[in-house]
C-alpha cells in the first residue's frame, strides 16, 4: 500500500483559465485524475475517531471511501460513499465543504484539510464513467407514495423508498426535474448532465416522474391520498419565492430577480438564444444585489452572458458573505468587482422605464445583532450613484406558495416554513416534508438528508398501517 | 405529450385549440390558465383556458400569432402534439353576490371574456357583453358570446360589423345613460383595460381586468411577471390574473411588456427567415 502524503495543502484541482472559463459556460473546476486522487486520498489518517464525518450531514464513511481510493479500489470506494449519500456527484461539487465536512477534518488545524469533496466527486465521475448499474428492483409492497417537488430533497426521498419497495411518484411543476440543481446551479458549476443521469438512475428504480404537475393547483394532498390511492405523500417544494428590497424603481426594466435571471438562462437555455425561444437581457454593467452562493451564480452567469463589468453589492463585510470561500475566489479571478459594506436606496430608469443607475448609501459595521453578526448601519451623506444597465435582486428567498396555500390542516411556523417533527412529519395525517420548504433556503446536503429521513420515517408508519 | 385534438381558424392570424388534458380540464375554472412549451428549446408562454369540457377531458385555447412562439403554435394541425401544457394556473374569479354584470372585450380579450360570462349566465346572473375587433374579420366566437349574453353589442374600428368605434365608447354610452351594474369586466390589450377603467371608475363600479404580463414559470417563482395593484407589488400568475382595474398600474405593465422587444423581434426575423428557406 501506498505511504502517508504528508502534505499540508491540498492536491490542487485542474481549473478551466479564469479568462477563458468567464466567457463559456462549461464547467470551471474540472475534477481529480486518477495520480491526483489517490495522491490526495494518501493525505488521510484514517483516524480512529474520525470527526470530519460528524462534519457530514448525512454521515458519509468518509476515512472508510478514502481507503478504497487509496486501494485504487475505486468502486467500493462508491458504494461505501452511496450507503449514505445518493446525489455524490452532486454534493462532491457544491456541498460547502468547508463548513462541514472538511471543517472537522484534523488535518485542518495544521494546515489544509483532506479535500474530502474533491475526493467524492472524483468516486462519483468515476462511476459515471463506467455506466452505473442499476440495483434489482425490490419486491413491491403494494403500497403508493407520492412526492411533491423534485428537488434533493424529493429525489432522494423518492429513491430511497422505492429501494424499499414502494411504488413512488414524483409530481414536479416544471418541465424538467431536478428543482434548484436544474433551474437555478449554473452549468459551469453543475453540468445539467449529471442531474439528468441522478434523475435516470431514480426512474430506473422504478419511481415514476411527472413533470407539469403544479400541485395545488392540478390536484392537492387530499386528492392524493383520498382518490389517487396514495398512502403518503412527502412535500419538498423547496423556498423559492423571490424577494425583493422594496426600494424604489424594483420594476424598471432590466431588474431581475435572481430565480428569474438564472431560470431563463439554466432552464430555458437562454444563453442559446436565439437557437433556444427564451431570451434574457444582460447589459454593459450588471449589478447583483447580495453575497450568497445565488448571487454568486448570478453575477458569474451575467458575466459569462457578455457583461462586461459585473458588481456584487452586498450590505455586509467580506467576512459576513455567506457564499462558499471557494465561489467568492472564483469570482474573484474572473473579475466580479465587489463593492461591500454597500446597501443599495434607490434603482433609477430612464424615461421609457429602462434601469440605467443604482444609488446606494456606504455602510459601517454596527453592535452585533440576534445572528451574532455586526449589524450594518448607513453612513449618513454618503450616497453615491453607479451606472448600470441591469440589476439583479438576490437577498434571498421565501417559501412556494401553491401546494401550501391549498393544503388545509399543515402547521406553517411564523415565516411560513412547513412544520415538521425531527422525521420531517406535519401535522397532517399521512404527510411528511423536507428540505427547504421546512428549513428555508439551505443546502443541496440537508435538503437529502431530510428527506433521508422522511423515507425512513414513512417506511416505519407504513409498515404498521 | 399533448395531443391537438381539433383546430380552427377564428380569424386571419386567431386559432383556436382542443387540447387533450384530462388533468387540467379536471380543475380548471374560468379566470385561470395554461402555460405551453411547443417542443425542447421553446418559450413558455401563458395563455388563457378559454374553454373547457370535464368530461371529454379537453381545454380550448384561443390565441393570436404576434411572435415567433404564437406563430410556430399556429402552424402545427389537429392530430399533432405539444410537449409541456401545465395548468391550470392562477386564481379562478369570484362572482359571488353579482345580478348584474357587463362584460367588455376587445379584439383577442373576448376569448378570456367568454369563460367568465358563461360561469354567470349559468348562475342566472343577467349578462350585457360589448365585443369588439378591428375590423369584421378579426371579430372572434361572436356566437360563443352572444349565447352566454342578454343583450350583446358589437363594434369594430372601421365599421365594418355592428358600432362604428371603439367598445369603450359603447361602454361609455351605457354609464352615462345611467345604467347600473355590479360588475364590469374588461379584458383586450392593456391600454383598452387602461381607458375602460377609468371611465368605470367615476360610477364607482367593482372592475376586473385580466392582465398579461411576460411569465415564465407561472407558479410565483420568478417575479417576472410582477405587476403594481393598489400601491403593492403582486405576482400575476398566482395573485392574478383578473385585478382590481381601478388598482391596477397600467403605464408600468404597459413599458414592462416592451422589455424584450428586439429579441422578439430577432426571434421572430429568424424564425419566418427559416420558413422562406425551407421553400427554396
Ligand atoms: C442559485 C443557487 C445556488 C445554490 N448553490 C448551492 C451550493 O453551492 N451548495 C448547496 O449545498 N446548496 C446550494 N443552494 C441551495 C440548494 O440548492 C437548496 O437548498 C436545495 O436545492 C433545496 O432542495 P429542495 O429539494 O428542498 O428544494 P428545491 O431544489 O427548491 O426543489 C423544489 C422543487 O419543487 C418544485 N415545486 C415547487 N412547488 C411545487 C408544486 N406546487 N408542485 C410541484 N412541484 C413544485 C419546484 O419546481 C422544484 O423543482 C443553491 C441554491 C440556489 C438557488
Ligand atoms: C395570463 C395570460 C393569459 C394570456 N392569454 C392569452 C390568450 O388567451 N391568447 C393569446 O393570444 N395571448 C394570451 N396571452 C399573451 C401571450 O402569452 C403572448 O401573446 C405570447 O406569449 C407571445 O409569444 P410570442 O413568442 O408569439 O411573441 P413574442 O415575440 O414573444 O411577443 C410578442 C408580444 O407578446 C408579448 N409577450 C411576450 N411574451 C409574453 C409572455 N410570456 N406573456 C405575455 N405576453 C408576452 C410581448 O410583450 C409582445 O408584445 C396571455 C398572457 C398572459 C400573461
Ligand atoms: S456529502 Fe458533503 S458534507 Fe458529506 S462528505 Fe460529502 S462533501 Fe462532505
Ligand atoms: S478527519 Fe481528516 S484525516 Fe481524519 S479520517 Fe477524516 S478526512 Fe481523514
Ligand atoms: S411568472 Fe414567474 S412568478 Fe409569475
Amino acid at each position: 500500500m501506498s505511504s502517508i502524503n504528508r502534505s499540508k495543502t491540498k492536491t490542487p484541482m485542474p481549473v478551466q483559465d479564469p479568462k477563458e472559463r468567464g466567457r463559456n459556460f462549461n464547467e470551471v473546476a474540472l475534477g481529480y485524475r486518477v495520480e491526483e486522487a489517490i495522491n490526495e486520498a494518501r493525505r488521510c489518517l484514517n483516524c480512529k475517531n474520525p470527526t470530519c464525518m460528524e462534519g457530514c450531514p448525512v454521515h458519509v464513511k468518509i476515512p472508510h471511501f478514502i481507503k478504497h481510493i487509496v486501494e485504487e479500489d475505486f468502486e467500493s470506494a462508491i458504494k461505501v460513499i452511496k450507503e449514505t449519500n445518493s446525489l455524490p456527484a452532486v454534493c462532491g461539487r457544491v456541498c460547502p465543504q468547508e463548513e462541514q465536512c472538511e471543517k472537522r477534518c484534523v488535518l485542518g488545524k495544521r494546515g489544509e484539510p483532506v479535500a474530502i469533496g474533491r475526493l467524492e466527486r472524483f468516486a462519483a465521475d468515476w462511476e459515471r464513467e463506467q455506466g452505473t448499474k442499476v440495483p434489482e428492483k425490490p419486491v413491491s409492497r403494494q403500497k403508493k407514495v407520492a412526492v411533491i417537488g423534485s428537488g434533493p430533497a424529493g429525489l432522494t426521498c423518492a429513491g430511497d423508498l422505492a429501494k424499499l419497495g414502494y411504488e413512488v411518484t414524483v409530481f414536479e411543476a416544471f418541465h424538467e426535474p431536478g428543482g434548484v440543481l436544474i433551474y437555478g446551479i449554473p452549468e459551469f458549476r453543475l453540468p445539467k448532465a449529471i442531474v439528468k443521469q441522478e434523475v435516470e438512475f431514480i426512474k430506473k428504480l422504478g419511481v415514476e416522474v411527472k413533470t407539469n404537475m403544479v400541485m395545488g393547483q392540478v390536484l392537492t394532498v387530499d386528492d392524493l391520498l383520498e382518490k389517487e390511492g396514495y398512502d403518503a405523500v412527502f412535500i419538498g417544494t423547496g423556498a423559492g419565492l423571490p424577494r425583493f428590497m422594496n426600494i424604489p424603481g424594483e420594476n424598471y426594466l432590466g431588474v431581475y430577480s435572481a430565480n428569474e435571471f438564472l431560470t431563463r438562462i439554466n432552464l430555458m437555455k437562454a444563453y442559446n438564444f436565439p437557437e433556444t425561444d427564451t431570451p434574457v437581457k444582460v447589459g454593459k454593467k450588471v449589478a447583483v444585489v447580495g453575497g450568497g452562493n445565488v448571487a454568486m451564480d448570478a453575477a458569474r452567469s451575467a458575466l459569462r452572458m457578455g457583461a462586461e463589468e459585473v458588481y456584487v453589492i452586498y450590505r455586509r463585510s467580506e467576512e459576513e458573505m455567506p457564499a462558499r470561500k471557494e465561489e467568492v475566489e472564483h469570482a474573484k479571478e474572473e473579475g466580479i468587482i465587489f463593492k461591500f459594506l454597500t446597501n443599495p436606496i434607490r434603482i433609477i430608469g430612464d424615461e421609457k422605464g429602462w434601469v440605467k443607475g443604482i444609488e446606494c448609501i456606504q455602510m459601517e459595521l454596527g453592535e452585533p445583532d440576534a445572528s451574532g453578526r455586526r449589524r450594518p448601519v448607513p453612513i449618513e451623506g454618503s450616497e453615491f450613484i453607479l451606472d448600470m444597465d441591469t440589476v439583479i435582486i438576490s437577498i434571498g428567498t421565501g417559501p412556494n406558495p401553491l401546494l401550501i396555500r391549498a393544503t388545509e390542516g399543515i402547521k406553517l411556523n411564523k415565516y411560513g416554513y412547513i412544520e415538521t417533527d425531527e422525521n420531517g412529519k406535519t401535522s397532517k395525517e399521512g404527510v411528511w416534508a423536507g428540505g427547504d420548504i421546512v428549513t428555508g433556503a439551505a443546502t443541496v446536503i440537508l435538503a437529502m438528508g431530510a428527506g433521508k429521513k422522511a423515507a425512513q420515517s414513512i417506511h416505519e408508519y407504513l409498515q404498521n398501517k | 405529450m399533448f395531443k391537438i385534438l381539433d383546430k380552427k381558424v377564428l380569424a386571419p392570424s386567431i386559432k383556436q385549440f382542443v387540447i387533450d388534458a384530462p388533468l387540467v380540464a379536471q380543475k380548471a375554472q374560468p379566470g385561470q390558465f395554461i402555460i405551453l412549451r411547443i417542443k425542447e428549446g421553446g418559450e413558455r408562454i401563458p395563455l388563457t383556458i378559454a374553454d373547457f369540457d370535464r368530461e371529454n377531458g379537453t381545454v380550448t385555447i384561443v390565441f393570436q400569432e404576434v411572435g415567433k412562439t404564437t406563430k410556430e403554435l399556429g402552424t402545427l394541425q389537429a392530430g399533432d402534439s405539444i410537449a409541456d401544457f401545465v395548468g391550470p394556473l392562477g386564481e379562478a374569479v369570484d362572482f359571488t353576490g353579482r345580478k348584474k354584470v357587463l362584460g367588455v372585450g376587445g379584439g383577442l380579450g373576448v376569448a378570456p371574456l367568454y369563460p367568465k360570462l358563461k360561469l354567470l349566465k349559468e348562475n342566472g346572473v343577467e349578462v350585457t357583453s360589448i365585443i369588439g375587433a378591428r375590423n369584421a374579420d378579426m371579430l372572434i366566437m361572436e356566437d360563443e358570446i352572444k349565447a352566454v349574453s342578454d343583450r350583446m353589442f358589437v363594434c369594430t374600428d372601421d365599421g365594418s360589423k355592428g358600432r362604428h368605434g371603439f367598445v369603450t365608447v359603447v361602454l361609455k354610452e351605457l354609464l352615462e345613460q345611467g345604467e347600473k351594474f355590479d360588475e364590469i369586466i374588461i379584458i383586450g390589450p392593456p391600454i383598452l383595460m387602461k381607458i375602460g377603467s377609468e371611465i368605470t371608475k367615476p360610477y364607482g363600479i367593482p372592475t376586473m381586468v385580466s392582465l398579461n404580463p411576460i411569465m415564465v414559470d407561472g407558479t410565483g417563482m420568478c417575479g417576472c411577471c410582477r405587476v403594481t395593484v393598489g400601491g403593492e407589488v403582486k405576482f400575476a400568475c398566482v395573485d392574478g390574473p383578473a385585478f382590481d382595474g381601478h388598482k391596477v398600474d397600467f403605464d408600468e405593465l404597459i413599458k414592462r411588456l416592451e422589455t424584450y422587444k428586439d429579441e422578439e423581434k430577432l426571434a421572430l426575423d429568424r424564425h419566418e427567415g427559416g420558413s422562406c428557406k425551407c421553400h427554396q
